[in-house]
C-alpha cells in the first residue's frame, strides 16, 4: 500500500489560530466519506511562512498550492482534486498582486523568496566540486575566458545594476572599471568576508554552503582587471566557512579552474585564504586592506580607492561574499535578466539575517522591493509569545531602526536611506515591545566605542561621549539639553570621521531618538524605562490583591528579598532588591508588576 | 608567571609554519593565528622569537596583537567560555547569561577561574543568531540556552 | 585529477548533470540530504547523522545516500534533512532530531508515509531550472 497523493495542511501557530485543525480533521473525514482514504495521506507540516494567506494546503506530487482555506472547503479539495483530478481554481494562489513592489517579470512562482545568491545553498555539497559543476558552476567563468572580451563583460555588469551588497551601494561595474583603466602589471582581487555586523551571518552562510561560487567570481574579475590574485580576507571565527573554502580552492585547483593557464586559456588565477582577527573596523575597504597586509587595521583617507590604489599600494577590487556570488549567474542568464528583479534603482535580491524577536528566524533572500511586512509576517511568521511588534534594526550598528508606521515600505538602498537607516550587510533584527530603544542605542555604541580604531578624534573622542550620554540617560540622570548635546556630536562624527565606521556609528542613536522620542523623554522626564528593560529604572512590586502567597517567587528570588506568611500577600524589599526579574517572569498570576 | 613563561619554546609546526611564510608578504597575522592555535594566547618568550625570526619590532608586535580581540596576551582556561553578545543574542539576554556563569564560577568576565579550568569572554556573534541565545564551550555551541542550564553545561566540563 | 580543458569542463558538466536529475525517475537510490552548516552542526546535525546512519545499518539499507549540504536558511527549525526517493515527492524536513531521523527511516522511507509536524517547504524555486 502506498499513497498516490499527499495534502499537507500548514501548522505553523499562524495557521493553527486560523482553522488549520478543522481542516485537517475535515479532509481526513471527507476522504473516508468518498472511500480515498488509502490513496491520500493528509499530513499536517511545520510552518510554510505564507501565514498572511494561511491556512495553506499544499497537494503533492503536482504541487498545488491553496491558501486562504476554510474548513469548509475539504470537501470540495478531496471531491474535485483527489477524486476527479481537477485543481479547485478559486482557492489556487494567484500571486503577483501581493508584490506589487517587487517585480520579477516573466517568472512565476509563489514563494516570496527568491534565491540568486543562495542558489545552491541546500541544494549541493558544498565540498564537492561536482556538484558545483553539474549547476553551471564555472560555465561563467569559460563563458569569460572563450566568449567575451573585458568589455562585454562590463557591459552585461553595468545592465545589470547590480550594486555592492556590503553596505555602501557602489555600481560594482564602475569598481572593476577603475581598477581596469589603471596600467600595473599587478593588480589584486579581494573578497571581503569579515562579517563583523553582530546579528549577521549572510556571508558564511554563503561560503558554507557554496564556496566556488565566489572562486569563480573572483576569476573572472581577475580576467576583466587584469589581476592573477586574489584574496579572501574571512573572519578566523568562521572555522567551517574556512575549511570549506580551503577545499574548494584545493579542488579547484587540482581541476584546473584555478591556477596556471585555467581550462588551457592562458589565463593564471590563483586564490589565498588570509584571517581576520576580530575588529569590526576592518569591514571597511581601506582597513581591510591594511590588515590583510598584516598590520593594524586602520583605514586611510579615500581617495586614493582602493581600485586605483589598494593593497600594497597595487590597483585592487574589493567586494563582498554576496556580491561575488552575484557574478557568475548574471554572467550566465545576462545583465537584463538581473535587471528585471528588483526594483527601478535597487536591482536583484538581498539576503537578510531575520534575527531577534521573530517566530521563524533565518536567513532569507528576496527580491528588493519586497516588504518589511512581507518579510517579517509571511517568511518570518511574525512576533512569538503574543507580543507587539515595535521596530526592526537593519544595517546593525551603522544603521537604524523602522517603526511599524513604516513596514510597507518595499526595501531597497534608497528607502531605507530616507528612513534613517542603510541597507548594511544584512542584519534584520526584530524587536517586540519588551525592547527598550535607548537600552539598544546603547548596545550599539558600546560596540562601535569599543571598534573604534582610535585614529580620528570625531569617532574616539565622539563616540565615547555620545556613549557616556546614553548611559547617563538609561540611568535616569539625563537632562533634556543632553538630547541637544548628542545631536551635536552626533551630526558631527557623521560629517568628520575618517571612515564609514564613524560616520555611520551615531546612526543607532540618531534614528532611536527620531522615532521614539517619547521613549528618551519617559527616561528623562519620568525616570521610567516603558519597556522595563533599564534596570536602575524599573521597579518590581507585589500587588497584594492578586498574589495567593504561593511563595514561588520567594523561593527563586536570588537575594531573598520577598517576604511573606504562606497563603497570604507578598513584599519585595525594594532596598534589597537587584532587578532581576526573576519573580516578574515566573508569577503565575501576574500579581507582580513592573513599572 | 615569568617563571613559568621562560620554559615556552617554538613548536616544531610553528616553526614550520613560520619557515613556510617567512617570505610571503603581510604574513604577521597569519603567524600570530598559529602561535594562537598552539598555545592558546601569544605568549612573550615566543612573540620576541619570532621578533628575531621575521625581523619585526616587538613593539609592532605588540600594537598588531593588541588592535586585535581575537589575539590574546595571557592564558585562557582549559575550557574556554564565549557568550555571544550579537545583537540578536543581547535581546535574548545574553547579558543574564553572562551575570550566571560569573555566580556560577565565582570569577569575572575576561578572567580566568583559579584552578585554571575555565575563562569566560563575551564575543561578538558567533553567526548562530536563530539560536540565540548562545553559549560556546571550546567547539561545541549551545544554543537556546536558559540560565538554569548553565550548571549542567559547567558540570560536563568540569567532570573532564 | 588531471587539469581540464574547456572540452573536459563541458562533458563533465553534463554527466553530472545527468546523475543529479536522474533522482527525478523511477529506480533511483534513496538520498537523504542533511543541512551541515555552523547553525545546523551546532542544533545537532551529527546527532542526527549519525542517527540516520545507524539506523540504516540496523534496517540493513544499502540503497540510500546520505549526503550533506550547506544551510537552507531555516535556522529556527535546524537540524534540516530533504528525503529524495522513488514513488514520493522530495520532502523537506524540519527540526529533525534522532528520533525523528529514526521514524523519517522506518516511516517515510520503509512506509511510504509522511512524517507529522516535520514538514518544511522550500524557499524559494530554483532558479537553475529556469
Amino acid at each position: 500500500m502506498a499513497f498516490k497523493q499527499f495534502i499537507l495542511v500548514c501548522g505553523g501557530t499562524a495557521c493553527e489560530s486560523s482553522k488549520a485543525d478543522d481542516i485537517y480533521k475535515n479532509l481526513i473525514a471527507e476522504c473516508e466519506a468518498h472511500g480515498v482514504k488509502d490513496d491520500v495521506q493528509i499530513v499536517k507540516t511545520g510552518c510554510f511562512g505564507f501565514c498572511e494567506k494561511g491556512p495553506i494546503v499544499k497537494v503533492l506530487p503536482d504541487e498545488s498550492f491553496y491558501v486562504e482555506v476554510k474548513p469548509e472547503d475539504a470537501k470540495e479539495i478531496v471531491a474535485e482534486h483527489v477524486v476527479k483530478g481537477r485543481q479547485v481554481k478559486r482557492l489556487l494562489y494567484q500571486g503577483e498582486e501581493t508584490r506589487k513592489h517587487a517585480r520579477i517579470e516573466d517568472i512565476s512562482f509563489y514563494q516570496k523568496q527568491f534565491r540568486i545568491v543562495l542558489r545552491n545553498c541546500g541544494l549541493i555539497n558544498p565540498e564537492d566540486i561536482n556538484e558545483y559543476i553539474a549547476r553551471d558552476g564555472y560555465a561563467a567563468l569559460a563563458k569569460v575566458l572563450f566568449e567575451m572580451t573585458p568589455d562585454q563583460v562590463l557591459e552585461e555588469l553595468k545592465k545589470s545594476g547590480l550594486k555592492g551588497r556590503g553596505g555602501a551601494g557602489f555600481p560594482t561595474w564602475m569598481k572593476w572599471n577603475f581598477s581596469r583603466k589603471v596600467k600595473d602589471p599587478l593588480k589584486y582581487i579581494v573578497c571581503n568576508a569579515d562579517e563583523g555586523d553582530p546579528g549577521a551571518y549572510m556571508d558564511r552562510s554563503a561560503l558554507e554552503g557554496d564556496p566556488h561560487s565566489v572562486l569563480e567570481a573572483m576569476a573572472i574579475a581577475g580576467r576583466v582587471v587584469g589581476s592573477n590574485k586574489g584574496y579572501i580576507y574571512i573572519r578566523a571565527e568562521y572555522p567551517l566557512a574556512i575549511h570549506r573554502l580551503e577545499l574548494a580552492i584545493k579542488q579547484a585547483t587540482e581541476m584546473g579552474l584555478l591556477g596556471e593557464d585555467i581550462l588551457g586559456s592562458g589565463f593564471s588565477f590563483e586564490v589565498e585564504i588570509r584571517f581576520g582577527a576580530g575588529a569590526f573596523v576592518c569591514g571597511e575597504e581601506t582597513a581591510l586592506l591594511v590588515s590583510l597586509a598584516g598590520e593594524r587595521g586602520m583605514p586611510t583617507p579615500r581617495p586614493p580607492f582602493p581600485a586605483v590604489q589598494g593593497l600594497w599600494k597595487k590597483p585592487t577590487v574589493i567586494n563582498n561574499v554576496e556580491t561575488w556570488a552575484n557574478i557568475p549567474i548574471i554572467l550566465l542568464k545576462g545583465g537584463e535578466w538581473f535587471s528585471k528583479i528588483g526594483t527601478e534603482t535597487s536591482k536583484g535580491t538581498k539576503v537578510f539575517a531575520l534575527t531577534g524577536k521573530i517566530k521563524n528566524s533565518g536567513l532569507v533572500e528576496v527580491p528588493m522591493g519586497t516588504t518589511l511586512r512581507e518579510i517579517i509576517y509571511d517568511i518570518g511568521g511574525g512576533i512569538p509569545n503574543g507580543r507587539k511588534f515595535k521596530a526592526v534594526q537593519t544595517g546593525g550598528p551603522s544603521g537604524g531602526v523602522i517603526t511599524a508606521e513604516y513596514i510597507d515600505t518595499p526595501i531597497d538602498y534608497e528607502n531605507l536611506q530616507k528612513l534613517g537607516s542603510i541597507m548594511g550587510s544584512g542584519g534584520m533584527i526584530v524587536m517586540d515591545e519588551d525592547d527598550c530603544m535607548v537600552d539598544i542605542a546603547k548596545f550599539y555604541l558600546g560596540f562601535t566605542v569599543d571598534e573604534s580604531c582610535g585614529k580620528c578624534a570625531p569617532c574616539r573622542v565622539g563616540g565615547r561621549q555620545l556613549y557616556d550620554y546614553v548611559d547617563k540617560i538609561t540611568k535616569g540622570k539625563g537632562t533634556l539639553e543632553d538630547l541637544d548635546r548628542m545631536k551635536q556630536i552626533g551630526h558631527a562624527m557623521r560629517k568628520a570621521s575618517l571612515c564609514g565606521l564613524g560616520q555611520t556609528s551615531p546612526n543607532p542613536v540618531l534614528s532611536t531618538m527620531h522615532y521614539f522620542p517619547q521613549e528618551y523623554l519617559a527616561h528623562i522626564d519620568e525616570k521610567t524605562c516603558p519597556a522595563g528593560k533599564c534596570k536602575d529604572l524599573v521597579r518590581y512590586f507585589i500587588l497584594p490583591d492578586k498574589c495567593i502567597g504561593c511563595g514561588l517567587c520567594a523561593r527563586r528570588c536570588p537575594v531573598v528579598c520577598i517576604k511573606g506568611e504562606r497563603r497570604q500577600p507578598h513584599v519585595i524589599d525594594e532596598a534589597a532588591c537587584i532587578k532581576c526579574g526573576e519573580c516578574y517572569s515566573v508569577c503565575k498570576f501576574g500579581a507582580v508588576v513592573r513599572k | 608567571m615569568a617563571v613559568a613563561a621562560e620554559e615556552i619554546k617554538l613548536t616544531e609546526e610553528l616553526r614550520n609554519f613560520v619557515e613556510e611564510w617567512k617570505d610571503r608578504p603581510g604574513n604577521l597575522i597569519m603567524i600570530l593565528h598559529k602561535v594562537q592555535e598552539e598555545y592558546g594566547y601569544v605568549p612573550r618568550p615566543v612573540a620576541l622569537q619570532l621578533s628575531k625570526d621575521l625581523g619585526v619590532p616587538l613593539a609592532k608586535m605588540y600594537g598588531v596583537v593588541t588592535f586585535y580581540h581575537f589575539f590574546k596576551l595571557t592564558k585562557p582556561g582549559k575550557h574556554k567560555i564565549a557568550v555571544c553578545m550579537g545583537t540578536a543574542c543581547y535581546l535574548k539576554g545574553g547579558e543574564d547569561l553572562i551575570q550566571g556563569l560569573e555566580e556560577i564560577l565565582g570569577t569575572g568576565i575576561n578572567t580566568v577561574t583559579e584552578d585554571g579550568l575555565f575563562s569566560i569572554d563575551a564575543v561578538r556573534c558567533v553567526g548562530c543568531c536563530g539560536l540565540a541565545p548562545v553559549v560556546m564551550v571550546d567547539k561545541d555551541v549551545y544554543g537556546k540556552v536558559k540560565k538554569d542550564q548553565l550548571a549542567e553545561i559547567i558540570a560536563k566540563y568540569r567532570a573532564e | 585529477m588531471a587539469k581540464m580543458t574547456l572540452e573536459d569542463l563541458k562533458k563533465l558538466r553534463d554527466e553530472k548533470k545527468k546523475s543529479m536529475d536522474r533522482r527525478e525517475v523511477e529506480g533511483k537510490d534513496i538520498e537523504i540530504i542533511i543541512g551541515m552548516a555552523t547553525c545546523g552542526i551546532a542544533a545537532g546535525a551529527k546527532d542526527t547523522m549519525s542517527a540516520f546512519l545507524t539506523e540504516l545499518d540496523n534496517q540493513n539499507m544499502h540503497n540510500v545516500v546520505v549526503r550533506q549540504t550547506g544551510c537552507m536558511g531555516f535556522c529556527y527549525a535546524e537540524p534540516t534533512v530533504e528525503i529524495l526517493m522513488p514513488g514520493m515527492p522530495n520532502i523537506l524536513y524540519g527540526n529533525v532530531d534522532k528520533d525523528t531521523a529514526v521514524k523519517i527511516v522506518r516511516k517515510h522511507i520503509l512506509g511510504k508515509v509522511l512524517i507529522n509536524d516535520h514538514i518544511l517547504d522550500r524557499p524559494s524555486a530554483d532558479i537553475m531550472q529556469q
